[in-house]
C-alpha cells in the first residue's frame, strides 16, 4: 500500500507546476478570460510540445501512453493555475475515440490529437437536456445527424466534434459540418459554444458500452482533479489573506471565524484529492472499482471546489467580491465543473445505485 | 499510487483472519462485569498467540508488526466483529508510552502484564475545569522521601474500577509557565486515597468515571519521562497510534453503514415503499459512502506520509474530526430512516445516535482539532 505519486509521476507533476506558473500567470489568464478564443497558437504548442494532449492516449496511437494518475496530475495543476487552453476539450475527444474509435477512426484522428496538430471535443447536452450526462436524443438517418448541442468547449478552434447520441452511441463530426455560436460561459476562461448540426455527415463510432463508461469515468476524475486544484488554489489564497489582513488590531486569520473556516477547506480540499487519486490509481489498475470511485471524486470535489471557492471569498471579505479579484475566476470554474457530466446529486445518485441502495 | 497490498501484507492478512474466524468467542455476555471479563479473556487469547501488541517490539512481547500491519490488524479485527480487548487504554497508550519514554526497568517492569491484561491502565488527564486546555490542570503532586503525594480531581478516567494503573498527569512545579510544571505518573489505582464515582452519560450507561484523589502516594520510581516533562510524553500518549488507529475507525463507519443500508431497505418510506426509494434518503446514504471512503484514504495518505517523512501529513490530523462527523450524520440518518420508531428506545441505533454525540468532544474537541489544523497545518497565526 503507498499513496504516494512515483518519482515519474513527480517528475510530471513538477514540470506542469513550473511551466504553468511561468506562463499562466493570473494576469495571463485574465487577459485570456477576456478574449474571444481564448488560448493562442503559442500557448497551444507548448501544450503539444509536453505530450499532454496524448497523454493517456495507448502509444500505438501515437499517444504517451501513460495512465489516469498522469492524467490526474497534469488537471490538478492546471486547475490550481486556472489556465485557460482546449487541452481537457481535446483530450476528451481522445479518451472517447480510445474507447470506441474503429481502427480506421483512431488511425484518422489519434495521432494528430495525440501531437497536437488536430483539436477535438465533445458535444453531449442537448439543448433541453436534463441532468443526466449521457442522456441525449439526437438520432442519425442515412448517414447524417440533426441536433442541436449546447455548452461545447472550444469548438470552433476544433476539427473534430465527438457527438453523443440516442441510446449511448457517439458520432465524429467534423467540426467544419457544423454551425457554431459562441454563448456566454460562467466561467470566463473555458469557451463554450452552441453547436447546430442540420443533416451534418456523421460517423458511427463502435457500440461498446463498458468502454465508453470507462472513458466518461476518466473524463469526471479528469474534473475532478481540476476541482482539487481550484480549491487548493482558492485555499491558499484565503490563508494568505487571512494572515496578512489585519481588522481590530490582529490578522483575522487569528479568530476562530476565520481560522476554522480555512480548516474547514483544509478538509474538503484533502478528502476530494483522495478520492481523485484513488480513481486515477483505479482506472488504471481495477476497473471495476473505477465507476464508484469516479463518482465518489467528482461528487465530492463538485461540492468541495464550490464551497472552497465560495468561503474563499467570504474570508477575503469586500474585496473578494470585486471583479478586480481574482478568485471570481476560480469559484466560476469550480461550479462550471460542478455541472459538467453530472452534477453531485447525479454522481450521489449513482454511488447509491452501485451501493445497492 | 498503488493501494494494493504486498504478497507479504497479503499473508499477515489471511493468516490473521483465519486465526480470527477459527478463535472469535462469539456475541459479549450481557452484564458489565461479565462483559469485562469475557473482553479480558479474549485478550489473553489473543497475546497466547501473539496478537496483543501487534505493533509492539518483540523484545517486549510484541509481534513488531510494519505500520501497514498495525493498519490491517486493525481494519480485520473490526471487520471480524471479534470484542474489544479489555485493556485498550493500556495497548494503545499506556504500553506505547512505557516503550517511547521509560526506563528498561519500567519496560520490564509493566508491558508483559498490559499484554497479558492482568493489570488494567485508564488515564487521569481531564479534570473538572481542564478539558480542552489540558495543560492548565490542577492535580497537584508534591515530594515527600520517595514518594509523591497527590490530591486533586480527575474525570472522563474509563475504566478506573477495573484498573490497576492510572497514566496520571499532575503539577509538580506550580511556579513553572502551565506546560513545563507538569510530570506523568503511573498512579496505583489500588489505594484507599483514591476514590472512584461512576459518571451516568446521556446514554444511560456509565462508560466513565471521577477520580477523586486524596493524597495518594506514588513512588519517584513511577514517573515516566522525567519530573517536569510531563506535557511532551502527554502529547505523545495522545499522538500515539492514531495513524493506525483510524483504520479501526473507518471500517466501524463502513459496518454500520452497511447495516443502515440494510434497515434503509427494510424501514417504511412514503406511500408504502421502502425509506430507501426515498431520493433524499439516497442521496445521504450515498454521501456517507463517500465520506466513508474519503475516512479510508486519508487513513492510507496518512500512513504512507509517515513510511515517507516519518510524520503524518496534513491529513493526518483531519481523521478524528471526520470520523466524528461522519458517525454523527451516519447515526442522525439512522433515527430519520426509523421514522416514528426513532420516539422509542427500541434498537441498538437509538444508543448509538445518543452516543456519537460525544465523538466531537472525547479525545479531543472538534474546535481544538481545527485551531490545530489552522495553526500547524495551515500556518495561520495563533488565536489569542
Amino acid at each position: 500500500v503507498n499513496f504516494e505519486f512515483t518519482d515519474d509521476q513527480r517528475a510530471i507533476k513538477r514540470t506542469a507546476s513550473e511551466f504553468l506558473a511561468a506562463r499562466y500567470k493570473l494576469e495571463a489568464v485574465r487577459a485570456l478570460a477576456e478574449d474571444e478564443r481564448g488560448f493562442t497558437d503559442e500557448q497551444w504548442r507548448e501544450v503539444a510540445d509536453l505530450g499532454w494532449p496524448g497523454v493517456i492516449v495507448p502509444e500505438a496511437d501515437g499517444g504517451l501512453g501513460l495512465g489516469a494518475v498522469e492524467l490526474v496530475v497534469i488537471q490538478e495543476e492546471l486547475g490550481y493555475a486556472l489556465a485557460p487552453s482546449p487541452l481537457l476539450s481535446s483530450v476528451t475527444a481522445a479518451l472517447l475515440l480510445v474507447a470506441a474509435g474503429t481502427d480506421e477512426q483512431r488511425a484518422r484522428w489519434l495521432p494528430g490529437l495525440s501531437d497536437g496538430s488536430l483539436r477535438g471535443t465533445v458535444a453531449v447536452w442537448d439543448q433541453h437536456a436534463g441532468w443526466a450526462p449521457d442522456h441525449s436524443e439526437a438520432e442519425p438517418a442515412d448517414g447524417v445527424l440533426s441536433a442541436v448541442k449546447i455548452a461545447v468547449p472550444d469548438a470552433p478552434s476544433a476539427d473534430l466534434l465527438i457527438v453523443a447520441g440516442a441510446d449511448g452511441h457517439h458520432y465524429l463530426v467534423e467540426a467544419s459540418a457544423a454551425r457554431i455560436t459562441p454563448e456566454k460561459s460562467l466561467d470566463e476562461t473555458r469557451k463554450l459554444y452552441r453547436v447546430e448540426l442540420d443533416a451534418a455527415p456523421a460517423e458511427a463510432m463502435r457500440s461498446d458500452p463498458d468502454a465508453i463508461a470507462h472513458a466518461y469515468a476518466t473524463i469526471v476524475t479528469a474534473l475532478a482533479a481540476e476541482n482539487v486544484g481550484v480549491a487548493q488554489r482558492a485555499m491558499e489564497m484565503a490563508v494568505a489573506y487571512a494572515g496578512d489582513r489585519k481588522q481590530f488590531d490582529r490578522p483575522i486569520g487569528s479568530f476562530q471565524a476565520i481560522s476554522h473556516r480555512c480548516a474547514q477547506m483544509l478538509l474538503e480540499v484533502e478528502g476530494a484529492r483522495s478520492l481523485t487519486y484513488w480513481a486515477g490509481w483505479a482506472l488504471d489498475h481495477e476497473p471495476s472499482t473505477a465507476p464508484r470511485a469516479a463518482s465518489m471524486a467528482k461528487a465530492y470535489a463538485s461540492d468541495a471546489g464550490f464551497r472552497v471557492c465560495a468561503s474563499s471569498i467570504q474570508v477575503h471579505g469586500g474585496i473578494g467580491f470585486t471583479w478586480e479579484h481574482d478568485l471570481h475566476f476560480f469559484l466560476k470554474r469550480a461550479k462550471a465543473n460542478a455541472h459538467a457530466f453530472g452534477d453531485a446529486r447525479w454522481h450521489r445518485d449513482r454511488v447509491a445505485d452501485l451501493a445497492g441502495v | 499510487v498503488d493501494l494494493t497490498l504486498s504478497s507479504a501484507e497479503e499473508s499477515f492478512r489471511d493468516e490473521l483472519r483465519a486465526w480470527l474466524d477459527a478463535n472469535n468467542p462469539g456475541r459479549e455476555p450481557e452484564g458489565d462485569e461479565a462483559g469485562f471479563e469475557f473482553r479480558r479473556r479474549w485478550q489473553r487469547t489473543l497475546n497466547d498467540a501473539g496478537w496483543a501488541g501487534v505493533a509492539w517490539p518483540k523484545e517486549y512481547g510484541g509481534r513488531g508488526a510494519t505500520l501497514v500491519e498495525s493498519a490491517i490488524f486493525n481494519e480485520e479485527v473490526v471487520r471480524s466483529r471479534t470484542p474489544q480487548m479489555a485493556n485498550v487504554l493500556g495497548l494503545a497508550m499506556g504500553g506505547p508510552t512505557v516503550i517511547a519514554h521509560g526506563t528498561e526497568e519500567q519496560k520490564q517492569r509493566y508491558l508483559p502484564a498490559i499484554l497479558s491484561a492482568e493489570e488494567i491502565w485508564c488515564q487521569g488527564f481531564s479534570e473538572p475545569e481542564s478539558g480542552s486546555d489540558l495543560a492548565s490542570l490542577k492535580t497537584r503532586a508534591v515530594r515527600d522521601g520517595d514518594d509523591w503525594v497527590v490530591t486533586g480531581q480527575k474525570v472522563w478516567t474509563t475504566l478506573a474500577h477495573q484498573a490497576k494503573w492510572c497514566m496520571l498527569v499532575a503539577r509538580t512545579d506550580p511556579d513553572a509557565p502551565k506546560h513545563k510544571g507538569l510530570t506523568y505518573f503511573l498512579m496505583d489505582m489500588e489505594q484507599e486515597q483514591v476514590g472512584v464515582r461512576p459518571l451516568v452519560q446521556i446514554t444511560g450507561e456509565a462508560e466513565f468515571n471521577e477520580l477523586f484523589i486524596e493524597e495518594a502516594r506514588i513512588p519517584n520510581g513511577n514517573v515516566v519521562g522525567g519530573v517536569g516533562n510531563g506535557w511532551a510524553v502527554a502529547i505523545t500518549t495522545l499522538m500515539h497510534e492514531r495513524a493506525t488507529l483510524a483504520f479501526g475507525l473507518q471500517v466501524a463507519v463502513q459496518i454500520a453503514l452497511r447495516e443502515l443500508v440494510e434497515k434503509a431497505r427494510e424501514s417504511g418510506g412514503r406511500n408504502g415503499s421502502a425509506a430507501s426509494d426515498d431520493p433524499v434518503i439516497r442521496q445521504r446514504l450515498a454521501q456517507l459512502q463517500i465520506e466513508s471512503e474519503v475516512l479510508r484514504l486519508n487513513a492510507y495518505r496518512g500512513l504512507s506520509a509517515i513510511m515517507r517523512n516519518g510524520v503524518p501529513g496534513p491529513e493526518g490530523s483531519l481523521g478524528k474530526w471526520h470520523w466524528s462527523e461522519v458517525n454523527q450524520s451516519l447515526t442522525e440518518l439512522a433515527m430519520d430512516i426509523a421514522g416514528p420508531h426513532a420516539m422509542l428506545n427500541e434498537d441498538e441505533w437509538t444508543y448509538r445516535f445518543l452516543r456519537a454525540r460525544a465523538n466531537s468532544i472525547e479525545g479531543g474537541t472538534t474546535e481544538i482539532l481545527k485551531n490545530i489544523v489552522a495553526e500547524r497545518v495551515l500556518g495561520l497565526p495563533r488565536m489569542r
